[in-house]
């Protein structure tokens, strides 16, 4: 069996396409930028027959430019991606190979893509997101690494091998290199992206670790979420000695450098003496406090249905809250067996507290800043002359006026917990050595990274397009919300 | 002015108190000292053993008692053996109990003993802050001037695709984790496998003499993450200037393009970036661990990173006093100069 190579039979066309079309690309912006000092601006022309015309200049036509460019490395980028999809496994090279093991995660993408655009004016501010071509972009990439993640691990798709087994003679093999054995060309008869020093495949360690990823860091911003507005709201409202405490616990964490609180708090001893436990147990008890001040102040006038609804609520989180608190060899085992749905590993626990932890802060100050100003507006006041009590005007009235900057730093905070995820692995702290998360395995790989780099760069490039996508869906989100 | 500094610094100080006690909370753990106590005297040791050494040291007292003493505001530990000899926190070997000083924690100076480098820790931390202000200097002096620059040009006209451009950069860098940028930039520029072989992937050599091929690297990846922030906090100053009464006076004045930017609009967007530079240095201490754990640089961050993997406790006393007043007295002075710079609330 031979090694693949990168781009395969069709690399003879377009590998030059895209060569010449980047550069030009580059070169294009690179002018445009240094040309926006020198060349006169756009104006308009207005032409004997009523019409208006761009008058661009020199300027204009180097802008014009960088659009076609723009378009044509898109194009180029397309060819790969169907050509590796339509062509049999093999042909179309490594490249080819990783776009057909994605092949569900492309039509997802596009189903999702044609849905939303058709019927983009019913949708909201997610609608409005189609508007944009930034946000879109970052919509993109972020579904993109969702679906991987869900089809690889909830049915075990994509992936061409176990993320952990290990296939001797492989050990930091260059990507594409045959499995030995491995006789039909067929997904799983090549590492595509080489082996790591364990001889494991790095491709497949990737697609798994998009998973860990997926999981851990948007739920740490919920909780971190949680906490930051129970807390936040009240302060900014009713301010006093409340707020100045407060205020003085939040811009102690922020004070404290963030990679020493790692050091400090993601430590076996750590978890041995019991403090991330109790840390969790305060912690995760903010979306309980949370759902039922918000579900009473709603409904505190129908006592009847209040004690129903509160009861379903509370009582399904609560069970949730303590199977997740509750564990088996640490200072929190209470609960009997029956009643404890799911365990989390300590070393997960640890490093999804200290995530929460570190990001709540920030939060809180956000939202305490909205708050204080969202209090001053007329309809506070109409709420407030109405008879309202405190807890209803901060969470159905305050809250939801202050959706719009909460959406956006919601989308950044998640990229911000996937750095932080990635930078406790990087150190090794919290998550196993053998954990395929992306931090983890940029570990494992920085030793012989001058000598074999694709062990590490494959999920640095995976991080990176994620968070990238994150932030870019935060802008899009930022400047659709602004038009209103 | 006066008496806002002066509550400034109390809270400053208070901050500082309550930081380095959580420190000192956390490294003093029990399981902590059990493992001081089994690298002192061997792994095999009973769990009596373990107590008896630890009482000798007076690791047995109260916390706030041990943070007095480390402090230098409590009277340093003594412990009277059976023999009659009187050991202490203060008393060195080669000293007799009587002439040791009855306070020794840091405001006296005496930072303590690094187990693991088998040298005073202010020895150890003044030498890791020298190599790390070298490598931070170079970092400004390039994230700075880069920043500002990116800033004001994507600011200056806004909405234009010269703003686009430089906006998606900036994005672009802010979500690099120096960790990501560490790893691509020496596979690109230092990997003797794939890459142009330009630059060094290690840093290590810069320790004595820096030079274009071995400090190239780090100092460029530290700065690329900052700079996107810094950039879009400039731009985010110089598109509101831009829209001020006095800009647009100016330009029906007929003030050339150039000149309004230059002369009447930089200044007063370079105030904000002003702050948020400052608060950019704890995000950088982030950096500097990462980066200085990466190219193998041995800085202030590398030493963090020793001290707390060997649980070396004196030595990550230190280093977390020493990283904690950074980011409050940059906090500071970005206070102050906020308050300095900004006309309309100096003269009020």
């Amino acid at each position: 069996m031979d090694p693949l190579s990168w781009t395969g039979a069709v690399g003879a066309i377009l590998n030059p396409a895209l060569l010449v079309v980047s550069g030009l690309f580059i070169v294009a912006i690179i002018l445009m930028i240094v040309l926006s000092f020198f060349a006169p601006p756009v104006t308009l022309q207005s032409n004997a027959d009523g019409t208006v015309m761009a008058q661009g200049g020199i300027f204009g036509l180097v802008e014009t430019a960088v659009r076609g460019l723009l378009f044509a490395l898109l194009a180029v980028i397309v060819a790969y991606v169907v050509s590796g999809i339509v062509l049999p496994y093999g042909d179309a090279g490594i490249i080819g190979a990783v776009n057909k093991q994605f092949t569900p995660v492309w039509i997802s993408l596009v189903v999702t893509f044609v849905v939303s655009i058709i019927y983009k004016r019913k949708l909201g501010i997610y609608g409005k997101l189609f508007d944009n071509i930034i946000g879109m972009v970052g919509f993109g990439l972020v579904m993109f690494w969702v679906f991987t993640a869900i089809y690889a691990g909830v049915f075990d798709m994509i992936a061409t091998h176990d993320p952990l087994s290990q296939v001797s003679g492989l050990k930091n093999k260059v990507p594409g290199v045959p499995v030995p054995g491995a006789d039909v060309m067929a997904p799983g008869s090549h590492y595509l992206l080489g082996g790591d020093n364990l001889a494991r495949d790095v491709f497949s360690r990737m697609i798994h670790g998009s998973w860990i990823v997926v999981q851990i860091a948007p739920l740490a911003t919920v909780f971190a979420f949680m906490v930051g507005i129970t807390l936040g709201l009240p302060a900014g409202y009713f301010g006093g000695k409340f707020d100045t405490g407060l205020s003085f616990l939040a811009n102690l964490v922020l004070a404290f450098p963030v990679i020493l609180l790692f050091y400090l708090l993601v430590t076996p001893e750590m978890v041995e003496t019991g403090i991330p436990s109790y840390m969790a147990a305060v912690l995760f008890i903010f979306p309980l406090i949370f759902a039922l001040v918000l579900l009473n102040s709603r409904y505190h006038t129908q006592p009847a249905l209040r004690t129903i609804i509160l009861a379903i609520v509370l009582g399904v989180l609560g069970v949730l809250y303590l199977s997740l608190v509750n564990q088996a060899g640490t200072v929190l085992h209470f609960l009997p067996g029956w009643l404890d749905l799911f365990d989390v590993p300590g070393g997960i626990l640890v490093v999804f507290v200290s995530v929460v932890f570190v990001n709540s802060p920030t939060i809180y100050r956000i939202v305490r800043g909205l708050a204080m100003d969202i209090k001053t507006r007329d309809y506070v006041a109409a709420a407030q002359t109405r008879g309202e009590g405190p807890w209803y005007i901060m969470l159905w009235e305050i809250l939801p006026n202050a959706r719009g900057p909460l959406i956006v730093d919601f989308c950044l905070r998640i990229g911000y917990a996937t750095i932080l995820l990635g930078t406790l692995g990087f150190f090794g702290l919290g998550l196993p050595p053998e954990s395929p998360d992306w931090g983890s395995t940029i570990n494992a790989g920085r030793g012989l990274l001058s000598i074999y780099p694709h062990p590490a760069l494959v999920p640095a490039i995976a991080l990176l397009s994620m968070v990238l996508g994150l932030n870019l869906l935060a802008d899009g989100l930022r400047e659709e919300s602004l038009k209103d | 002015m006066l008496r806002f500094l002066a509550s400034r610094i109390l809270t400053m100080i208070l901050t500082a108190l309550c930081l380095t006690f959580i420190v000192f909370f956390l490294t003093n753990l029990s399981p902590n000292l059990e493992k001081v106590a089994k690298s002192e005297l061997g792994a095999r040791i009973t769990d009596a053993e373990v107590e008896s050494w630890l009482g000798r040291n007076g690791y047995l007292e109260p916390t706030l008692i041990r943070y007095g003493e480390w402090l230098g505001v409590v009277p340093g530990f003594t412990h009277t053996a059976a023999d009659g000899r009187v050991t202490g926190r203060c008393i060195d070997p080669d000293m007799g109990p009587d002439d040791a000083p009855r306070f020794c924690g840091i405001i006296q100076g005496d930072w303590g003993f690094s187990t693991v480098f088998r040298r005073d820790v202010s020895e150890i931390v003044a030498r890791g802050l020298g190599l790390t202000g070298k490598l931070m200097f170079w970092v400004m002096l390039v994230m700075v001037p880069g920043a500002l620059i990116i800033g004001v040009l994507a600011g200056m006209r806004e909405g234009s695709r010269t703003d686009r451009t430089l906006s998606t950069l900036s994005i672009v860098t802010t979500a690099t984790p120096e960790y990501v940028s560490g790893v691509v930039f020496i596979t690109v520029f230092a990997s003797s496998a794939v890459g142009l072989k330009w630059l060094n992937g290690s840093a290590t050599s810069a320790m004595d003499d820096i030079t274009i091929a071995n400090f190239t690297l780090p100092v460029l990846t530290i700065a690329l993450y900052g700079m996107g922030y810094i950039a879009r906090m400039t731009r985010a100053s110089m598109t509101e200037v831009m829209t001020a009464q006095y800009i647009r006076t100016a330009r029906l004045k007929g003030v050339s393009f150039r000149n309004i930017v230059l002369k009447h609009a930089l200044r007063n967007a370079l105030i904000a970036p002003f702050t948020v530079i400052m608060l950019q240095f704890p995000w950088l201490l982030n950096g500097v661990v990462i980066v200085e754990t990466l190219f193998n640089y041995k800085g202030f961050g590398w030493t963090l990173v020793e001290a707390a993997g060997n649980n070396d406790i004196e030595l990550l006393l230190g280093v977390s006093v020493v990283s904690v007043l950074v980011v409050l007295i940059t906090q500071l002075i970005s206070d102050i100069g906020y308050v300095y710079l900004n006309p309309r609330i100096r003269i009020s």
